[in-house]
């Protein structure tokens, strides 16, 4: 794995050089988004569904404490054990006494981008437990030893060949056989195997209800239900915003979920659990990780609301075509990109920059979170903290001094014009970011001011 | 102080103030809502099956054990139930499942799911670890959208449930279609008409 952090211009840079790879990418995951244009259109009250979703969700936010503790009474009396922790590390401090009590030392785990944002898989190892991601694009990505690019389609950056080559090396598959279905077949043997010989399954959480004290988790695969079943242990590990009130309203993000992710009208499986099967231990994490401190943060408060769709990475001009791993945070794209400031704003002060600010995100997500001002808004702080970077620092500095000066306003202006039309050279060469995609425009030779004069004077003539 | 206290009390020191909670309203519905179920579970790679009269239904089930395959029934309309025997089977043996056939509960139009409760399948790894399932549903029990699925099935008296539509599937390598992931390969709806169930 990579393990030093180049910022996300430098990422993605890398990332373009294989032209050919990164169009790829980019096309496909346009696809995706086409694939959830159509489904959304396919329901009439689609905007209306968006309404309640956000609604319900800004509720919930503004009685979380209440909603928590009421989950927590119920799935107790359902006989689930129940679990808070403040941070990563108590997270898998957590997890790991879960494991050890009942000398675990394979387990099978489902999708969880919060046990990526906790590093549970590496914490783990270093204890000599073994986990298997079952998730086929996680499995891939594991036996490659790197991070998922995408939270719903986790080896997007990887090609058949890529897969062929891995699996081969990993499982035995043909050298060289890139057909899709061999190499699911393939994968579905080992992890069928995997499943009903592991001492205990860990899963996320797409949805936890109040009222009922239920965990509603949602795959394409059945590894979640799989890996649950088959265990006398299932850990589910949530962030503490997965809460919603009641199980009438999993009717409206169900509706939602799916659709917005991959344009499908539901996952295959949306699994209910309520209490754990005959001989069984079960377990739920409620985990905080900065979360409370988001929620202090009006103006980031919102992105708590999101149910981990990937609509706005699908869409987004930057992603497709910088790829996950540019973002250097267990969560990509916009949301990535504001929830990351809010662990480290330092770390991940590039992330904010990461965007053209377009606004596609916003128009997509399922739960209408304002992403493009929430950008924004992190580009502010993250400039005022000192942390935009010491070249931004220094041309912001310059623009101020211009720009509060009318005269050298005027001179400076009249000054590029002048370089640009005479010695274009100048700025036209690789030193000039902006030069490196396009072609510099040709400067007029009058500013706006001086023909506003001329014109007005024209006019008053007339 | 407890990380539960302290994230308690942090939530309250950070709350914005109450919003309300919205009502749920919906008015989608359909002219026909099997024939959206069955267009959409066509779209999704599953199967479907018509049964009219009593008898095909007896023959849906001998059509289907033949040679050595396993096949677990839970439904008494289409013959012997021989799901008891799984109750408490290992992994290993339910692997060894050729198909299975549970009777689902509810069957939503929009989206081509199924319910099926924890009561209805005897053991939950049935409908995951088996090969093949085919799932039996009324043509009365289908409903628009999953809004009133949920007023159907209520929030909690079974331990398990899942809505199923579809065969298991995955697109992970290269956005590649794949049905049979990690679940079942194929999935068939044996959708009954009313009364025969």
């Amino acid at each position: 794995m990579n393990t030093t952090i180049k910022d996300h211009s430098q990422a993605a840079s890398q990332f373009l050089e294989d032209k050919q790879r990164a169009r790829w990418h980019d096309e496909t995951l346009w696809f995706v988004r086409s694939k959830r244009d159509k489904a959304a259109h396919g329901v009439e009250e689609w905007e209306q569904l968006r309404e309640m979703a956000s609604g319900i969700k800004e509720h919930t936010l503004s009685k979380l404490d209440h909603y928590l503790l009421q989950f927590e009474a119920a799935a107790k009396a359902n006989g689930v054990q129940v679990h808070w922790a403040e941070d990563a590390d108590e997270h898998n401090r957590i997890v790991h006494a879960i494991l050890e009590k009942h000398g675990a030392k394979n387990v099978v785990k489902s999708k969880s981008m919060l046990t990526e944002e906790c590093g549970l898989n590496p914490y783990l190892h270093n204890k000599g437990i073994n986990v298997v991601d079952t998730d086929l694009g996680e499995y891939i990505v594991q036996l490659r030893n790197e991070a998922p690019s995408h939270i719903v389609l986790p080896a997007i950056h990887l090609k058949k060949e890529d897969v062929s080559a891995t699996f081969h090396q990993h499982i035995g598959t043909e050298k060289g056989n890139n057909d899709e279905v061999y190499l699911t077949r393939a994968a579905r043997r080992v992890l069928r195997e995997k499943f009903i010989t592991a001492d205990a399954a860990i899963t996320g959480v797409n949805f936890a209800v109040a009222e009922t004290g239920g965990i509603i988790i949602c795959t394409n695969e059945g590894n979640a239900d799989l890996g649950a079943h088959a265990n006398k242990v299932h850990i589910a590990c949530m962030g503490f915003e997965k809460i919603i009130p009641q199980t009438e309203h999993l009717g409206v993000f169900l509706r939602l979920l799916a659709r917005s992710a991959t344009g499908q009208p539901i996952t295959t499986y949306s699994s209910h659990f309520l209490r754990p099967q005959k001989g069984q231990e079960m377990h739920v994490v409620l985990v905080n990780n900065g979360r409370t401190r988001q929620l202090g943060r009006p103006e980031f408060r919102s992105a708590l609301k999101c149910i981990r769709c990937a609509a706005c990475f699908n869409t987004c001009p930057v992603y497709r075509r910088s790829g996950g791993h540019s973002y250097h945070n267990s969560v990509a794209g916009p949301i990535g990109s504001v929830l990351a400031p809010n662990f480290d704003m330092k770390k991940n002060a590039d992330l904010p920059f990461a965007s053209t600010l377009c606004g596609s995100c916003t128009n997509v997500c399922p739960v209408k979170i304002n992403l493009h001002e929430q950008l924004w808004h992190w580009r502010q702080k993250i400039v005022a903290a000192g942390y935009g970077g010491r070249a931004k620092t220094a041309s912001m500095q310059v623009m101020r001094l211009v720009l509060s000066n009318p005269v050298l306003f005027r001179v400076s202006g009249a000054a590029g014009r002048s370089v640009m039309r005479l010695v274009p050279w100048a700025v036209n060469n690789r030193l000039n970011p902006w030069y490196r995609q396009r072609d510099m425009p040709i400067a007029p030779k009058q500013s706006f001011r001086q023909w506003y004069q001329q014109n007005r004077k024209h006019e008053q003539q007339g | 102080m407890s990380s539960r206290d302290k994230i308690v009390a942090e939530i309250r020191k950070n709350a914005p103030e109450t919003a309300p909670l919205p009502e749920i309203i919906s008015t989608c519905r359909y002219a026909d809502p099997v024939e959206q179920f069955i267009t959409v579970l066509q779209s999704i790679g599953g199967t479907i099956h018509r049964v009219e009269r009593e008898e095909e239904a007896r023959l849906f089930l001998a059509d289907q054990a033949f040679a050595d395959r396993i096949v677990v029934n839970n439904v008494p309309a289409l013959g012997d139930v021989t799901i008891n025997a799984y109750v408490d089977a290992n992994p290993a043996a339910i692997e060894r499942v050729h198909t299975v056939i549970l009777r689902g509960r509810v069957g939503v139009a929009e989206n081509a799911a199924v319910w099926v409760p924890e009561s209805a399948m005897a053991n939950r790894l049935l409908p995951f670890l088996c090969q093949h399932l085919v799932l039996v549903l009324s043509e009365k029990e289908m409903v628009d959208t999953l809004h009133e699925a949920y007023a159907a099935i209520g929030a909690g008296e079974e331990g398990y449930g899942v809505f199923i539509a579809g065969p298991s599937k995955t697109a992970d390598i290269e956005q590649s279609l794949v049905l049979g992931a990690h679940g079942p390969l194929s999935l068939q709806v044996l959708l009954v008409k009313e009364g025969l169930l």
